[in-house]
């Protein structure tokens, strides 16, 4: 196996220094990212993803602690040939004036061109595999300006990949993307890691993609401390729900996925098996009423089956053939005032 | 553009007279002779190297700083100069030293020395603070720097006397027919040296163009590329300013025209670009300016601004956005 460890991280503390000022963002952070492996950074808005992957592409003094690159100390190593071992695609807006994305993607061969840029036919050879690799042909002479943003990021990997680093750190390339193209994007990384032997660092806010992509999961929580595993071992022990949950939020593990707290108290009882069951309850769950198992407290009760939603409520029978014209009557009804009744009732 | 430049004139000569001196085998009159090659020559050659100058170094601002209002002076190069200037001329000057008869002899040398040393100390002022910050905050230094010189200037302006603040007001206006064949000596060197010195720095510029975090992410020390890259346009811009005054918009208005005409934003092109443009629009400018067929020379700034801004805005009409152009 390749596995060789490519950078590693011990005690190390992250943040910035202005004069004699320090702000540590982070710090005791143990990690290492080695060849092959897809790896996604997680962690909510300013608990440092940004700065942890500057400071591992070496573009910032950690504060403290140690920082090796395939053995060598970080600051240690001269520019240039820190560029031939690790490529990054950040946040920041690239030029779009009067540059082709083929120019573009060329810069990525600076680490290895003469004084004055000029380019030899293997410099060619890898800009043309990159632009491959991404699936940008068609996109190669066309300017950047006039590029949509999904396919300036694939233009920005590429121009990553043409610098021939076994280590990769992406600063949330999948901002701005929609879905579709963001799975496209998480698809196309995730197997340049393994098929090409990368280390692949990709700090994302997509939860659910990097559940479905990422080989570990680097999990930054806002108290400054980073824990590494598989990300459903993540799941299984809590951490993201612990992590990412909010006053008015909860990270469900049994769907994997973010669910606002219900808002009103009301209980529905539901059945049925079908896929018909699982959108009525998501519909039922973001109109503000909570799922319950038994009769007891519900406000009505649902049979879902195939086309057909049999409700019951206060022992009369209502039948809907579709979950709009359901969805409809739900919100037609006066649920406060039910909510009061049922609070008297309760009380009485 | 040169040779057409060197024939006409206040006194107009024929090509073949023209080209007969130069190659150094003409039977022409004596003060001909004297006319073209101590006179016309070395200006049009000054109006040549100036522009070349001006045209690379604003290139260079504008892709150091990423921003494509920058233009040679942004650094204070040029209030430098002039406050060097005023002093000599405004407040020097009256309490007793004398200067030749305003701006003839002995008197031009001081002005050059004046000038050159105004744009000096505000540069290394400028490039001295610009170490501490980012990219953007030295533009900034360097503008708040030139509106505290102009302030200064003005000052002295208010307290001196009309026939001294016209010959100021002279100066300002620009003039390549101050360079003198001996003055070339250091004038040619100096601006060919800065030329070469940006040349060296195609490829680091290039980088730069992503911005500089991603320039470093390539290899380039950013730091050292911009310290370099700064000196070297600021000795081109104030090279120029020294010997010639303040020549103002050819240096933003060379660079936008050879990403224009070439449309690319390659270095390696635009500064080869840069120079040829830049050097055709000075030629240009100092032949209207000297007004051929006419018996008054205009002020040289204004016929670079009315040569160069149409120029601009017209490239930016065709092209529809500034952002595809920059």
């Amino acid at each position: 196996m390749g596995a060789q460890v490519k950078i590693t991280a011990k005690q190390l503390s992250i943040g910035y220094q202005h004069s004699a000022v320090e702000t540590i963002v982070a710090s005791g952070l143990d990690c290492s990212l080695r060849g092959g492996e897809f790896v996604c950074l997680l962690g909510p808005n300013g608990a440092g993803k940004s700065t942890l992957i500057r400071t591992l592409a070496g573009m910032q003094k950690p504060l403290a602690g140690e920082l090796r690159l395939s053995g060598k100390v970080m600051r240690d190593i001269a520019p240039r040939e820190r560029a031939r071992a690790v490529s990054v695609v950040l946040t920041e807006a690239m030029p779009s004036g009067m540059m082709d994305a083929y120019s573009l993607v060329s810069l990525g061969r600076h680490p290895y061109s003469g004084w004055f840029g000029g380019l030899t036919s293997q410099d060619r050879e890898r800009i043309d595999w990159s632009i491959d690799a991404v699936g940008a042909r068609p996109l190669a002479n066309r300017q950047v300006s006039e590029l949509s943003d999904g396919e300036r990021q694939k233009i920005s990997i590429a121009r990553a990949l043409a610098q021939e680093a076994k280590l990769m750190l992406l600063d949330e390339p999948t901002a701005f993307l929609d879905l579709p193209r963001r799975v496209e994007l998480m698809s196309i990384l995730r197997n340049l890691a393994h098929q090409e032997n990368l280390a692949l660092l990709l700090s994302t806010h997509d939860l659910e993609l990097a559940l479905r992509f990422a080989d570990r999961v680097w999990l930054m929580t806002p108290e400054g401390n980073l824990l590494q595993a598989a990300p459903e071992a993540l799941a299984l022990n809590g951490k993201f729900a612990e992590v990412f949950a909010t006053e008015n939020l909860d990270w469900d593990v049994s769907t994997g996925s973010f669910r606002a707290h219900p808002v009103a108290c009301l209980m529905v009882r539901l059945e049925g098996q079908c896929i018909e069951r699982v959108w009525t309850q998501r519909a039922l769950e973001r109109l503000g009423f909570g799922i319950s198992e038994d009769d007891g407290e519900a406000a009505f009760s649902l049979k879902v089956k195939k086309n057909s939603w049999e409700l019951e409520r206060f022992g009369l029978n209502q039948n809907f053939e579709n979950i709009e014209s359901l969805i409809e009557w739900i919100r037609s009804v006066d649920w406060k005032g039910q909510i009061a009744a049922s609070k008297l009732a309760r009380r009485t | 553009m040169f040779l057409l430049s060197i024939c006409l004139g206040s006194v107009d000569f024929s090509l073949s007279e023209v080209l007969q001196t130069l190659l150094g085998h003409g039977d022409s009159n004596a003060v001909h002779r004297q006319i073209i090659l101590d006179f016309r020559l070395p200006q049009v050659l000054t109006a040549l190297l100036s522009g070349a100058a001006l045209g690379t170094a604003g290139l260079l601002m504008q892709t150091v700083f990423r921003n494509p209002l920058a233009d040679p002076f942004v650094l204070g190069v040029n209030s430098g100069a002039s406050l060097g200037v005023a002093i000599v001329l405004l407040a020097i000057g009256p309490i007793g030293l004398s200067l030749t008869d305003g701006l003839a002899g002995s008197g031009q040398m001081l002005l050059i020395f004046a000038s050159s040393g105004g744009a000096a100390a505000t540069l290394f002022i400028v490039l001295l603070l610009s170490r501490r910050v980012d990219i953007m905050s030295v533009l900034i230094i360097g503008l708040m720097i030139s509106y505290t010189i102009g302030a200064l200037v003005s000052i002295l302006m208010f307290f001196s006397m009309a026939e001294r603040l016209q010959s100021f007001i002279n100066w300002s206006f620009g003039d390549y027919g101050n360079v003198s064949w001996s003055q070339m000596r250091y004038f040619g060197p100096a601006i060919l040296s800065g030329i070469v010195l940006s040349s060296l720095f195609m490829k680091p510029l290039d980088a730069l163009l992503l911005g500089e975090r991603y320039a470093e992410s390539v290899g380039t020390r950013t730091k050292q590329v911009r310290f370099f890259v700064l000196l070297g346009a600021s000795l081109l811009a104030g090279t120029v300013t020294g010997f010639c005054g303040p020549i103002g918009f050819l240096g933003i208005a060379a660079p936008h025209l050879s990403r224009y005409l070439f449309q690319t934003n390659n270095h390696q092109v635009l500064i080869p670009a840069s120079i040829l443009v830049g050097a055709f629009l000075s030629v240009s400018a100092d032949f209207v300016a000297r007004g051929p067929g006419l018996d008054v020379v205009l002020p040289l700034n204004a016929i670079t601004a009315l040569i160069g801004a149409p120029v601009i805005i017209a490239a930016l009409v065709k092209q529809g956005k500034m952002k595809r152009l920059f």
